[in-house]
């Protein structure tokens, strides 16, 4: 078996889980200043029992790229050295946050919730950042630094479409509509965002654009941004229909959202395979000593099927429309 | 200040111990909440539920502390010390691989159930989750200390090529120092979260002498200290004797013995001086340090100087083991002066309130002096006979690691002011709820 591979596909799943689960939290943190005292106490009760465990799929992304691929692991946090810095600061302070505007009042609070904004933001903004040197290959110069700065600004849209759309599942009156009115304007951004980014990444990267202008594999690739639109579209679709209370499905806006960010994942995936660190090392160079891959499936086999079944109970135990007032 | 060693080790070591001053509170906490949770449902009393709530905030405070500041050391071990898993990254991965699923992901998402999940689940599976979240923290406990007693008494490797690789997990494991690591930082658990809550307990008496809850949390909390703080000593006995037979060169430190010798006095107070090698302003008992150590008043014991070059700075490891040292003691004497003093009931009278107060967060100073006395300890190693710190060391520029320990230390200040006032702010919250309102929790709490 291709252990190389298998970890591969683990940490691509993690990091993808981490992705979607923390982007909505980071999504909600970056919507709070558009809403009312009121309204950001519920918002913040719709993500309170779940948001330590979705962090948690970032620590196994990096474990993984630890643990199998420690040589990746030191080139790529290498690289993007201050840009992780500021995003664990970005971190620190919204996970802290959370508690810390539960039990503070006056000025004190409102601190809190500004520091939840920023933190979110701050961490959203670096994890894009992130992915534009990643995908560049850590290339250095003005041209490449703007390509980050980009896709930093489109992972904040994504972000806030999935935080937006689970507003909208898990929220009711008021506060439902205006995340109606923040999913449109998140999904515009991360229109916006995909297609720059598409069109930018074979441009910067030789080695992309080989593998996307191969016809007629080409042909076949299509289907990529296709189910992409399509996923878009449902947002729009979805999100009209709720406004307009036909159909009460209020989870179809989110789970579109999710799909547009699998999909872009599996587009990702496909440009950089099979590298870890493109054009430089291959997941197989970088690969940790089969030892200590042969140990760590053993745990993860045995593990990871009780960690999905507990956080699908963890979902299902916080299930219905949030209320305020969840720490009491 | 442009010595990238020294600055990876002051980021990383300013990390690692701001980061387990949360995890020392939580994973005792957290049996002790398991503990409220149970009399609650036992008793139907409605002060228990009162005494649950108040500190499952407290601790999802400190766990949340302890879990952003944990994220940073996962990014670190690679960015800091690239050569650290180049060479032994096939037995510290899966170990810590082994902690973010085993135990990470239970406590992160039963913490959500704990917290806010009492209306919503029935009792058994409320009681279930808070018994999980301390199963989670205990096993998280288990395999870092599993990694860091590996660090110092590495067993069960075998070199392949340039790497070391586990030829024996179970030896791995259960390396020479781990059963003492691992019981000596339990109890060090048991022993901060004793004192955090009789201390806290005892700062909301000062304010409110009525309170009977706060009592009863006092008594639980001196109590348990009066049992583990003596069980301590003896553990911390038998960890100093582990290290004599495997890291030598830190005992010495730890003891300032400069040359080998026998009879050697016990040096209570000194200024070690490494320009001389000798022990400046010394308070000596003679053939005190063979007695303790060796059982024997003329028994030998190694110097300093007997290791060359690879013995770890003197200094810090002397005093930080006198201040670990002093700390116990002295919680050995206030916790079993106040279990007599509020024997049948007794009202502990407000100077002793106010030492309790003071104690608050002893158990964090001893804590970290003892982190700082077994990492300090095993330098230059790294891993201890197998490779140097300095072997381990990345290209992160001098700048870069300024830069970035500049913003920790920013970020760290704010995070830990912040945590400190609400931490007081909570326990005066409780001291005003508990005079006129026995059946509601707080009002100031319900703000949100």
């Amino acid at each position: 078996m291709d252990l190389a591979l298998v970890f591969m596909v683990l940490m691509g799943a993690s990091v993808l889980a981490y992705v979607v689960l923390d982007g909505f939290d980071l999504g909600v943190g970056m919507l709070m200043p558009a809403a009312s005292a009121q309204e950001q106490s519920v918002m913040v009760s719709s993500i309170g029992p779940f948001w330590d465990a979705n962090e948690t799929w970032l620590v196994l992304g990096v474990g993984i790229l630890l643990v199998a691929f420690p040589l990746a692991h030191g080139v790529v946090l290498g690289a993007l050295y201050l840009p992780v810095v500021a995003m664990l600061v970005g971190l620190m302070f919204r996970g802290v946050a959370f508690e810390l505007r539960m039990k503070a009042l006056g000025w004190h609070r409102e601190l809190w919730n500004w520091l939840f904004w920023a933190g979110s933001f701050l961490a959203s903004f670096s994890q894009g950042f992130m992915l534009g040197r990643y995908i560049t290959g850590f290339d250095r110069g003005i041209g490449f630094l703007l390509f980050a700065m980009v896709v930093g600004a489109a992972v904040c849209g994504g972000y806030v479409l999935l935080g937006a759309t689970w507003l909208v599942a898990k929220t009711e009156g008021d506060l439902q509509r205006k995340a109606l009115a923040w999913s449109r304007w998140g999904l515009l951004w991360v229109a916006l965002g995909v297609g720059l980014v598409s069109l930018a990444t074979p441009m910067v990267s030789e080695t992309v654009r080989a593998k996307w202008f191969d016809f007629p594999r080409t042909l076949a690739l299509m289907a990529l941004p296709a189910a992409c639109l399509w996923a878009g579209f449902i947002v729009w679709r979805s999100t009209g229909r709720i406004a307009r209370r036909e159909a009460g499905r209020d989870w179809q806006p989110f789970a579109a959202a999710v799909a547009i960010f699998a999909i872009s994942f599996i587009g990702l995936a496909y440009s950089l395979f099979p590298y870890v660190v493109i054009d430089k090392l291959t997941i197989w160079e970088a690969a940790a000593h089969p030892s200590s891959l042969k140990v760590m499936l053993a745990g993860v086999l045995a593990v990871l099927p009780f960690i999905v079944a507990y956080t699908a109970i963890s979902y299902r135990v916080f299930r219905g429309k949030a209320k305020g007032g969840l720490y009491d | 200040m442009d010595d990238p060693l020294l600055l990876a080790r002051a980021q990383f070591g300013l990390n690692i111990a701001f980061h387990i001053l949360f995890p020392t509170l939580t994973i005792a906490l957290a049996w002790m909440l398991l503990g409220f949770r149970i009399a609650y449902h036992r008793t139907g009393e409605a002060g228990w539920l009162q005494t649950y709530k108040l500190w499952t905030k407290i601790f999802a405070l400190t766990f949340a502390m302890g879990v952003v500041t944990g994220i940073v050391m996962s990014f670190q071990f690679g960015t800091n010390w690239p050569g650290y898993m180049n060479r032994v990254g096939a037995i510290a991965g899966p170990l810590l691989g082994y902690e973010i699923l085993t135990a990470f992901f239970l406590e992160a998402t039963f913490l959500g159930v704990m917290l806010f999940g009492m209306n919503r689940v029935p009792p058994w599976a409320h009681i279930g989750a808070t018994a999980l979240v301390a199963g989670g923290t205990s096993l998280s406990a288990f395999w870092i200390l599993a990694l860091n007693s590996w660090m110092q008494t590495p067993a069960g490797h075998v070199l392949d090529g340039n790497q070391w690789i586990a030829g024996d997990w179970i030896a791995v494991i259960f390396n020479p120092s781990f059963p003492y690591r691992f019981a000596h930082m339990l109890i060090a658990s048991g022993l901060t979260a004793s004192f955090v809550v009789a201390g806290l307990s005892a700062w909301r008496l000062l304010g409110a002498p009525a309170d009977a809850m706060a009592r009863r949390t006092m008594r639980v909390g001196v109590l348990a200290a009066a049992v583990l703080a003596p069980v301590q000593a003896v553990v911390g006995d038998f960890h100093g004797l582990n290290t004599l037979e495997h890291q030598p060169a830190k005992i010495a430190a730890m003891e300032a013995i400069w040359h080998t010798e026998k009879g050697v006095p016990l040096v209570l107070f000194a200024i070690p001086n490494e320009a001389t090698k000798t022990n400046d302003y010394a308070i000596e008992i003679p053939y005190g340090a063979s007695l303790i150590l060796r059982h024997d008043a003329n028994a030998e014991l190694r110097g300093l100087e007997s290791f060359g070059a690879d013995r770890p700075p003197v200094a810090p490891v002397f005093f930080a083991f006198r201040l670990m040292v002093g700390i116990g003691v002295l919680m050995i004497a206030t916790s079993w002066f106040t279990a007599w003093a509020t024997r049948r009931e007794a009202v502990a009278p407000r100077w002793l309130l106010w030492t309790l107060a003071a104690f608050t967060f002893s158990g964090w100073a001893a804590t970290v002096s003892g982190w700082i006395v077994t990492e300090i300890g095993r330098q230059p190693w790294l891993v201890q006979g197998v490779m140097r710190t300095s072997e381990a060391v990345g290209e992160i520029s001098g700048a870069q690691l300024g830069v970035s320990l500049t913003g920790y230390v920013l970020t760290y200040a704010a995070m830990f002011i912040a945590y400190m006032v609400v931490l007081t702010h909570l326990a005066g919250e409780g001291a005003e709820a508990a005079k006129p309102l026995p059946h509601a929790y707080p009002a100031g709490a319900a703000a949100d």
